[in-house]
Order: structure tokens, then sequence, then C-alpha cells
């Protein structure tokens, strides 16, 4: 954390802004990371479309601006409503399903805002849309300024890996996952899991729309392939590599996969072929993921 | 308390339940005996909500409960514990318990405060652990404890939702001799103050904590009487205690 807060200072001494901008990025995509690892590690919700959130998040941004409107405050709201909403609506068809099921339908839910997003001629197509301007919080703080917006993305971060710390530990949590762990058993003490299960998806959702609209900030540009099952993959890789059960482990886990691609990618360009392997072996010696490794997670 | 009426099940052509009448009063304990694949399990998971019957009625504490689901029930006051073990593995045996007063603690949407740290479930949790005599064994998770005490964690989850009527299915199945003693010796401190439903193999227990017995044979019932009169019926030796008549 420390290595984090001490980052800009340093790379800008360094001369070394791009790592800022790295960072930045894998920061982003660690909330959403940590938003999955909520129904994922702790609801045992195997989405495999949570990338959908990113971009519905990152279009509404994308789209806001398109009109005119780049209040920030604006933006980023509506950015996390829609996500809300659309997981509320996704969430409210598939948890009624479940293990294999439950992955093809949030998977085939998200292709199709992926398609939609293609089809939309309007905001870009397949192309993608570029933001005009990036969302603006008036005298509060200027994302303009890398290192400013820097510190905004680390401190929604550490709110993100804050607020899922406090959800899984209150009552709620404990429902949560309690019905991941046995779900009969749940039934039998009187627990209905469906509303629960249905209000971390929202959470989850909302979360992940923030990280979105960060996202859209962060490259300027907004592409459908935000909603790819690859995209969703990737996610669901770093709560895995991470270790799931765990509220920081999938902030490890965004480092660790991004990091490792970063200098692969730098190495040569068939890095998917070494990424691969090592990710395979990652899962197979670290059962409980990267987090697994420093200290023991609890259920 | 409990009113069954035809209740019937059937699987393909098994009738797993066959038109099935059971009543249990409040404060009694009725023990239902029967040869292995007699429907015992059967008859409880329709019970407690976990199977919809084809046919007929469950009338709980006056009220028609037939198609209320599991955790409807139990919220109205029907507890089960299982046959094959089933409690919460990577939790902690106070955690287990705890979670079971958590669910009948009005709604869980309750977001910010740490649940470990609410007295108002933890302390029940703990009385409960102690009435079952885990009170040394808090603090250790349910898949380190031994065989017996995962039988005596569900019990104390199926009593920490403060059930009006307790299903019991086998909760000796798998103990040692000694393990059973105990769990008969507590479950005998229960009696009167709690109506109990029993399914249970070991005749001994059966016999010492029954005040009614009902015999199942192929999904049917073919008696239900007092523990003495069961042992003189010559049906039921005939079909079950495998005596030639």
């Amino acid at each position: 954390m420390l290595v984090l807060l001490a980052l800009p200072p340093l790379v800008i001494a360094l001369g070394q802004p791009f790592y800022l901008d790295l960072v930045r990025r894998i920061m982003i995509l660690a909330i959403a990371a940590v938003s999955l690892n909520l129904i994922l590690g702790y609801g045992g919700l195997v989405s495999f479309g949570h990338a959908a959130y990113l971009g519905i998040g990152a279009y509404a941004v994308g789209i806001l601006g398109f009109y005119g409107v780049t209040n920030g405050w604006i933006q980023w709201a509506v950015a996390i409503t829609a996500s809300a909403l659309v997981a509320l609506a996704i969430g409210a068809v598939s948890i009624r399903t479940s293990g294999i099921y439950f992955i093809m339908i949030t998977l085939a839910f998200t292709q199709m805002l992926y398609y939609l997003g293609i089809s939309i001629a309007e905001f870009g197509g397949d192309d993608g849309m570029r933001l005009n301007a990036k969302s603006q919080f008036a005298g509060l703080v200027d994302l303009n300024d890398p290192v400013a917006f820097y510190y905004v993305v680390l401190l929604l971060m550490l709110l993100a890996v804050f607020l899922t710390y406090k959800i899984v530990k209150s009552r709620f949590g404990m429902v949560l996952r309690a019905t991941k762990s046995n779900e009969a058993r749940s039934r039998a003490i009187g627990f209905s899991p469906y509303p629960y299960r249905l209000a971390a998806f929202v959470i989850a959702g909302a979360m992940c729309g923030l990280a979105g609209a960060l996202y859209a900030n962060h490259t300027n540009y907004i592409t459908p392939g935000l909603m790819s099952w690859q995209q969703s993959g990737d996610i669901m890789f770093m709560v895995i590599l991470g270790g799931m059960a765990s509220t920081a482990g999938p902030v490890l886990g965004a480092f660790a996969l991004l990091l490792v691609e970063d200098l692969l990618s730098g190495w040569t360009q068939h890095w998917q072929v070494i990424l691969g392997p090592l990710l395979i072996l990652s899962v197979i010696f670290f059962r409980r993921g990267l987090a697994g490794v420093l200290y023991k997670p609890d259920a | 308390m409990l009113e069954v009426k035809g209740l019937t099940k059937t699987f393909g052509a098994l009738r797993a339940t066959d038109a099935v009448d059971l009543e249990v009063q409040e404060g009694e304990t009725l023990a239902v005996i029967g040869p292995n694949g007699a429907g015992k399990t059967t008859l409880i998971s329709q019970l407690a909500g976990n199977l919809r019957p084809d046919a007929g009625r469950i009338r709980f504490a006056g009220e028609d409960i037939t198609s209320l689901s599991a955790p409807q029930r139990s919220r109205k006051g029907l507890a089960r514990s299982f046959q094959i073990t089933s409690v919460y593995p990577e939790f902690s045996a106070l955690d287990n318990v705890a979670l079971a007063v958590q669910a009948h603690a009005g709604h869980s949407f309750r977001f910010w405060r740490e649940a470990r740290s609410d007295p108002a479930l933890i302390e029940p949790a703990r009385r409960m652990l102690d009435d079952v005599g885990l009170s040394e064994r808090t603090n250790v998770l349910a898949a380190n404890l031994a065989h017996g005490e995962q039988r005596q964690l569900e019990v104390a989850m199926a009593l920490a939702t403060r059930p009006r009527l307790l299903l019991l299915d086998e909760p000796m199945a798998g103990m040692g001799i000694e393990e059973s003693q105990r769990m008969i010796a507590f479950l005998a401190t229960l009696k009167r103050r709690q109506t109990i439903v029993l399914v249970e193999h070991d005749m001994d227990a059966v016999f010492r904590l029954a005040d009614r017995i009902a015999v199942l044979v192929y999904g049917r019932v073919i008696a239900t009487d007092s523990p003495e009169k069961i042992k003189m019926n010559e049906e039921v030796r005939r079909a079950y205690l495998g005596e030639d008549a």
C-alpha cells in the first residue's frame, strides 16, 4: 500500500510516467475484480459476465459526455445506477439457475450487451467512441492531472476493498457465505438464498459500474470490447489468482496478472503462449490464491 | 401440533410414501421406525419442505403448510436435522449456531455491523453449544469436529432456531456407543419441553425416548401406538422386529 501511495512522486522523479498509467489501469480493474469477488468468492456465484458492468459504466460516461453532460457526479451516479439496474435484471433471471446454467446465462446476457454495443452506430458501433472530455469535478479534482487521477483511483480501490470487507463480515455477508457453504442447510435453518444472492449481485454490479466509469476516463475511449467474454474471463482470473474469499486477494490478482502480462508482452509478441501455462501452474500450486500464500483467509 | 393426512409421494413405480396419516401432539416425542427403504427420510423431507408431496396435506399449528418452502416452514417453527451430517464445514461451531440464531432474528439485510461481535447472535449460540455439550469446541471449524460432535452441532443448530417442532433424522447415525448414549441422554432432557419427531434405527434409543411410535413399512404406516403396545404388535414384529410369528 505504501508503495502505491509513494509511486507517483517516484515515477515522475524517474521520468517514467508510463508506469503511473499502467498501475492506474491495474487498480481500476482491481475494483472490478474486488466486486466480482463478492459474488464469486463469497457467494459462490460464478458469473462469467462481469465485464458487462464495466461496459455499462464506461458507456454511461461516454454517452452522457456525447450529449454534453460532463458533470462527473452525474456521470458516475448514472454509471453506478445503470449498472445496478442491469445487474438486478440479469440477476433476477440468472440466480434462479445454478451451476453451469448460471455461468452460461450470465455469459449470454453479457454477449447480448456486447453485440448491442457493436450494433449502435451512433455510439461508434464496433469502433467504439471517443470520450470528448473527462468527467468534471469542478474545484475538487481534475482528472486530467494524471497524478490526481491516480490518487482518486487508489482511494476508490481502497474504499471498494473496505466496503467489501465490511459487507462480508456483516449479517448479510454471513448469509451469503453460508448459502455458498451449504445451501440445503441454509434453507433448513430458514434462509431463502435468492434475495440475498440477488442483492449481492446488484452491489457487485454497481461497484463494477464505477470501475467502468473510471476506465472510460482512463482510456478516453470506449469500445464494446470492454464487455467481451475475454474481459469477463480476465476479471475472473484476477479473482481466482489472487484468492477467492479474501477481500484484498483480487487486488493482488489484478496486479500479478496485469504486471506479468505487461512484462511478457514487452518481451515477446507471443506472450499469451507463456501466460497461459503460468496461469494454470499458479492455480495448481496456489490453491487459495496469492492471498493464501501471505495469510490464511477464513471461510 | 402437526397433522398429516393422506401424504403420498412416488418415485416412478415406487410408492415411497403411501397415504400416510400422522398426528403429533404438543410436547410429545413421536418416533418413526421402519426397515431400510421404508421411506422414513422421504417422509421427514416432505414434512420439512425439502420434497413436495404428490398428494395429501400437512397442517402445522393449525395452518396448512403443504405449499410452503423449507425456509418458510423453518421460520414457522419447524426445524430438521439431516441423516447425513449437514453443517457449514468452513465455519466454526459457534458460527454455525450463530447463523441459525440469525436466521430467526429478522431479515439479514444488514450490511455494516460485524455479525461475529453481535451479542444478540453470539450469546444464544454459546448457550446452545453449552446445552449440547460443545462448549469446549466453540472455535473449532465444523469440518474438524469429530463425527459425533458434528451431529451434536446439528441438533444445536436446529434448536437455535427455537422450533416448535423438531424433526430429527437419525441423530445417532454413525455414532459410537458412548456418543449415542450422550445424545440419548441429551434428547431425554428435551422431552416435554420440546415436541419431537424422531426417525431412528437404534431401538434402544427409540424405546427410551418415544411417547408413541409409528411404524413405517413400504411407505405405509402399519401401526401407531405406545412403545409397549408396539412391542407386542404381531404385524410389527413380523414386518420389522424380525421375528416369525
